[in-house]
């Protein structure tokens, strides 16, 4: 009975978890339109792509593009006016914990007082709900993921007291222990050194071999053929073909 | 042993002394706690304009002969609904709405007030008086401190989470517009019983300056809520005792006390900054 009792969860939302539709890739977009937020124009027209599980897709244009609203929409923080947006086969939010969103850093109020070890313990809560408090396993998930994103030294930390490439490190290392699948990154390496920008794309590169998968908006083309597979350009909100001079891979395919 | 005596005397004697020394440690564990909350999220403004609309509410009960405390709670949970929902998916900005809800409100209890006989009845509920505090307010007081204290722990981790990163709670299926909502609720619910027991002045005091204090002096959140609390308890002993011991008004000598303990903390965090810039420098050759 009491056993019983410890194992009733209440989630946050009636969003439970769903397994993954067999053969399906991480992220399916067909003719997706998307509103401005409370406005009646369009901030995304028609664009479609597919993600496979377990590669690292760049979204590329100039500032108003679209790619921090076409990262929102499949996070599920804005609703779509129509098209398709499957994620693992699903419609978003099918699955509680399977997207997770790293938005830019000027969103999160660094200042707050909260180490490192409990920033990425909040990964955990979508597992937890109200009223549980975390378990001596999810203690465990969260200094596992620490400790294999290197901040295993910083996890007492106040989180305004890391750089800027250790708190992207810290925001990964939630979006594991949340156990999400499909990581949607906005502009993760603005504003960080060469150095830092080489652990980030070395860490995709890594985590993407165990099958996570990435959709990362960025600017930087410099390391666009070493550090994705595909990439997608967006402009005032169409998905265009890529610009003369951008690089041509065989690696980066276009998605047209 | 003389100083100590000293101390505890007007406490030991008077029964007054004993129930305000209560009230202030129940007002100020209370306020200290959800100040933190007030501090970090920016909302001090609130706390300061839901102290001022209050009067309506207690005017109407006043004439009306309902329960002053009742009045000050529809008033108190009006204004916080109020600014929610008007600040709502960014229409107005928040600071904007508050500004609004603010003067309405306490232009509707000084228009309600005007048209009564006499202001002191008022003047007392508004200003309070930590020094006659009944059994009945302590109860009171007990009751809502216990509510709000609870709700705070039980929904702890969702308060801080949704406080420095509301998107990462919308993306696990949180409301962060509900939970403000609910901190808004059990915010009113403490400014009203505060207000009763000692006065508007001292509720803002109590709300902002401790929680100010203990974030100049730590960087945990549970840390932080606990060194507010020990502040706002020390300020209001002092703040009693030096009202008994030199016939001062309480509530402004708590206040007093308040501000003089995070000026205190002021002048230590900037002495520890100034020693840790200039140390390192010496020692590196």
């Amino acid at each position: 009975m009491s056993s019983k009792l410890r194992d009733v969860r209440l989630f946050y939302s009636r969003r439970r978890f769903a397994e993954p539709v067999a053969g399906s890739p991480a992220l399916e977009i067909e003719n997706l339109c998307v509103n401005r937020p409370n406005q009646s124009v369009l901030a995304l027209e028609n664009i479609s792509v597919r993600v496979p599980v377990g590669t690292r897709l760049a979204l590329i244009g100039p500032n108003g593009a679209g790619k921090s609203t076409l990262l929102k929409t499949i996070a599920g923080l804005l609703p779509i006016r129509s098209g398709k947006l499957l994620i693992y086969g699903l419609p978003v939010g099918a699955c509680h914990h399977r997207v997770a969103y790293l938005p830019q850093r000027g969103e999160i109020d660094w200042r707050f007082p909260i180490t490192l070890r409990r920033l990425v313990m909040t990964g955990r809560y979508v597992h937890l709900g109200w009223l549980r408090q975390p378990d001596a396993r999810d203690w465990q998930i969260v200094d596992r993921m620490i400790e294999r994103l290197g901040l295993a030294d910083l996890a007492d930390r106040q989180i305004g007291q890391l750089s800027g490439g250790q708190q992207q490190r810290a925001l990964l290392a939630r979006a594991l222990a949340q156990e999400s699948d499909l990581i949607l990154l906005d502009e993760p390496t603005s504003a960080v050194d060469a150095e830092t920008q080489a652990i980030i794309s070395r860490l995709l590169a890594e985590l993407s071999r165990d099958g996570k998968t990435f959709v990362v908006a960025t600017h930087n083309l410099e390391r666009l053929e070493s550090d994705f597979d595909s990439a997608l350009y967006l402009r005032e909100g169409q998905q265009v073909p890529p610009p003369l001079g951008a690089p041509i891979n065989a690696a980066v395919q276009p998605i047209r | 042993m003389t100083f100590l005596n000293d101390l505890i005397e007007p406490f030991v004697r008077f029964q007054f002394m004993r129930h305000s020394l209560l009230a202030i440690v129940l007002v100020g564990t209370l306020c200290a706690t959800i100040g933190v909350y007030v501090v970090l999220r920016r909302m001090a403004f609130i706390g300061d304009a839901l102290s001022h609309t209050v009067l309506p509410g207690i005017v109407f009960a006043y004439f009306n002969g309902i329960s002053l405390f009742f009045g000050a709670m529809v008033a108190g949970l009006l204004t916080a609904l109020g600014i929610g929902w008007l600040s709502r998916r960014e229409t107005l900005r928040e600071d904007t709405a508050i500004g609004i809800m603010f003067t309405f409100m306490f232009a509707l209890g000084i228009l309600l007030m005007s048209t009564a006989r006499s202001f002191r009845d008022f003047t007392h509920i508004l200003f309070g008086n930590v020094l006659g505090v009944t059994t009945d307010d302590l109860t009171l007081i007990g009751i809502v401190a216990a509510v709000v204290l609870g709700a705070l722990l039980l929904f702890h981790k969702e308060l801080e989470l949704t406080s420095f990163d509301p998107i990462h709670a919308e993306v696990i299926g949180l409301r962060p517009d509900r939970l403000r909502y609910g901190l808004l609720i059990l915010l009113a619910l403490t400014v009203v019983t505060a207000i009763q027991a000692v006065g508007v002045v001292l509720t803002s005091a109590m709300l902002v300056t401790p929680a100010a204090t203990a974030s100049l002096l730590t960087n945990r959140l549970p840390r932080m809520m606990l060194v507010a609390v020990g502040v706002a308890i020390s300020a209001g002993v002092i703040g009693l005792y030096a009202s008994y011991r030199y016939n001062v008004a309480s509530g402004a000598a708590i206040v007093l006390a308040c501000t003089l303990l995070f000026g205190l903390a002021w002048l230590g965090r900037t002495l520890s900054r100034w020693l840790s810039n200039r140390l390192p420098k010496r020692s590196k050759p």
